[in-house]
């Protein structure tokens, strides 16, 4: 497998108590799977994603990447935050080729690669503007653009789409599905929207809290695009809900 | 619209200054000698002007204020993005930043004057001291209130030192740096008018000291304005200047 997640653990040390904030966690994750991490808040699943990414270690256990335990972060696999982490005082085409300018290529080759992402996104009409003139929508695309544009093999996504309006999230939803097929990219998306995580994800990892636990893993049956009002589903989305414990039993007493 | 009315409140509190001014000459008993009137003022302050006195003491001042202040934010700015990202050195200097900061810059003078004589280095140093403290706290604590998000985007695409530091740290803090350099140009410029009042044989500061000996109560005042204006004229420039920055940061709309 390409992502090797082994008993891995962390814990912080918070007013001088211990907190765990996930545990025992073992997870693979091959490459170019679209994964979810799905779970109510306080259940471990960002700071799993930030130990994979290599922003904080973990206590114990192991996470491998290609056989290489992760210790720090690496332009191989890129980041897109809630709050998209755009430098206000860069343009869109400047914001873009951020990434780039740690790698030795030409002011051109620059511009060219970012320009390619900024269409890839649709936001060509919008290079020379400067985030805080773009929608929040228009200000995540630019990030993906970023991520994209130093051509990781790994995104990782942490609900990315959470500050948007839901047909924004929806328009995204479609985006990234599409996107990461296209660009076989693997990845791990972290989210608390069962509905998102069943359109978007090849599995689901459903995560518990107190403390942060794997409680199980979902294979989505679904291939390619998906109809967020199709039979199928709602069949999926449902058996989610009944593993959050979200379905209420129905009781005789509700019957007439 | 908005340009036309501040200029008028400026027109009519300019004119209720004079009247009161004016009111004060008139109904006091003092000599005109120790309390000019508006008109003597501007009297001098044309006199000065058309003599060339004047052009050559603003020179002055404004040499020395362009040179202490510069060299002061620059110093300041480049302490204080280091200090902001060593937290735990900054624990030890803060203490001695808090002792040295509510000291008055002219508390030193005579230590300056000692070592430096008189000319234009006094006054140079008395802005430099003036402005730095402020421009450093801001710098620090704008350095150390930067968004984590942008750290961490910077080290995921492996912008490492010292690129992260001009290329990130710098510009996220500028908006409040830029804060703490305007707001250090008005103690900066109170301060060159102390300096030179001891340490100086030319300069707005001098031309105080210069007025009372000779007893020119008119030209001490037509200074005083002058002071003013200038003084005056510098903060709208640097306001604009920061409101221009937080624009294109995105901070204002």
């Amino acid at each position: 497998m390409y992502i090797n997640i082994e008993n891995a653990e962390k814990t912080f040390l918070q007013n001088g108590k211990k907190f765990t904030a996930f545990t025992d966690v073992s997870l693979s994750i091959d490459k170019g799977e679209f994964v979810c991490l799905l779970g109510p808040s306080g259940c471990g699943k960002s700071t799993l994603l930030n130990t994979i990414a290599g922003f904080s270690p973990i206590t114990s256990g192991s996470i491998r990447i290609d056989n290489k335990e992760i210790k720090e972060p690496s332009v191989d696999n890129v980041m897109i935050f809630q709050n998209y982490g755009l430098f206000p005082w860069r343009t869109v085409q400047k914001n873009v080729e951020f990434g780039l300018e740690s790698k030795k290529i030409t002011k051109e080759e620059r511009r060219k690669i970012a320009d390619k992402y900024i269409e890839l996104v649709g936001l060509e009409n919008f290079k020379k503007s400067h985030p805080h003139q773009l929608s929040g929508g228009m200000q995540q695309r630019v990030s993906i653009a970023r991520a994209l544009a130093v051509d990781p093999k790994i995104i990782f996504m942490d609900e990315p789409f959470g500050a948007l309006d839901a047909i924004t999230r929806m328009k995204l939803q479609d985006d990234i599905l599409s996107i990461s097929k296209q660009e076989k990219k693997t990845i791990i998306f972290v989210t608390h929207d069962i509905e998102e995580a069943v359109f978007l994800a090849d599995r689901i990892v459903i995560m518990t809290p107190n403390p942060g636990k794997i409680k199980c893993v979902v294979t989505v049956p679904l291939k390619g695009h998906r109809e967020r009002t199709a039979s199928d589903f709602l069949q999926i989305r449902d058996k989610i809900f009944e593993l959050f414990n979200m379905k209420h039993d129905e009781s005789i007493e509700y019957i007439i | 619209m908005k340009k036309i009315l501040s200029l008028k409140n400026v027109i009519i509190s300019l004119i209720i200054l004079l009247a009161i001014w004016q009111i004060i000459f008139t109904v006091s008993k003092f000599d005109s000698a120790l309390f000019p009137s508006p008109f003597q003022a501007f009297q001098a302050l044309a006199e000065m002007i058309s003599n060339g006195i004047l052009i050559l003491h603003i020179k002055a001042s404004m040499y020395r204020f362009a040179i202490g202040y510069i060299s002061s934010v620059i110093a300041a700015v480049l302490l204080g993005l280091i200090l902001g990202r060593l937290p735990k050195v900054f624990r030890y200097v803060n203490p001695i930043l808090q002792l040295l900061r509510p000291i008055s810059p002219m508390a030193w003078m005579p230590f300056i004057v000692l070592w430096f004589g008189i000319g234009d280095v006094p006054a140079i140093v008395i802005i430099f001291i003036a402005a730095f403290f402020p421009v450093l706290l801001s710098t620090v604590s704008a350095v150390g209130g930067i968004d984590t998000v942008y750290l961490k985007v910077s080290k995921n695409f492996g912008i490492r030192q010292p690129q992260i530091m001009w290329k990130v740290i710098f510009p996220a803090a500028f908006p409040q740096i830029a804060n703490g350099i305007h707001l250090a140009l008005g103690t900066a410029w109170v301060f060159l008018v102390a300096g030179e009042m001891t340490g100086a044989q030319s300069g707005l500061g001098y031309l105080v000291i210069d007025a009372r000996n000779n007893l020119r109560s008119d030209i001490l005042f037509a200074d005083i304005i002058v002071i003013g204006l200038i003084g005056l004229i510098l903060d709208t420039i640097l306001k604009a200047v920061e409101r221009r920055i937080l624009k294109s940061w995105g901070g204002l709309d």
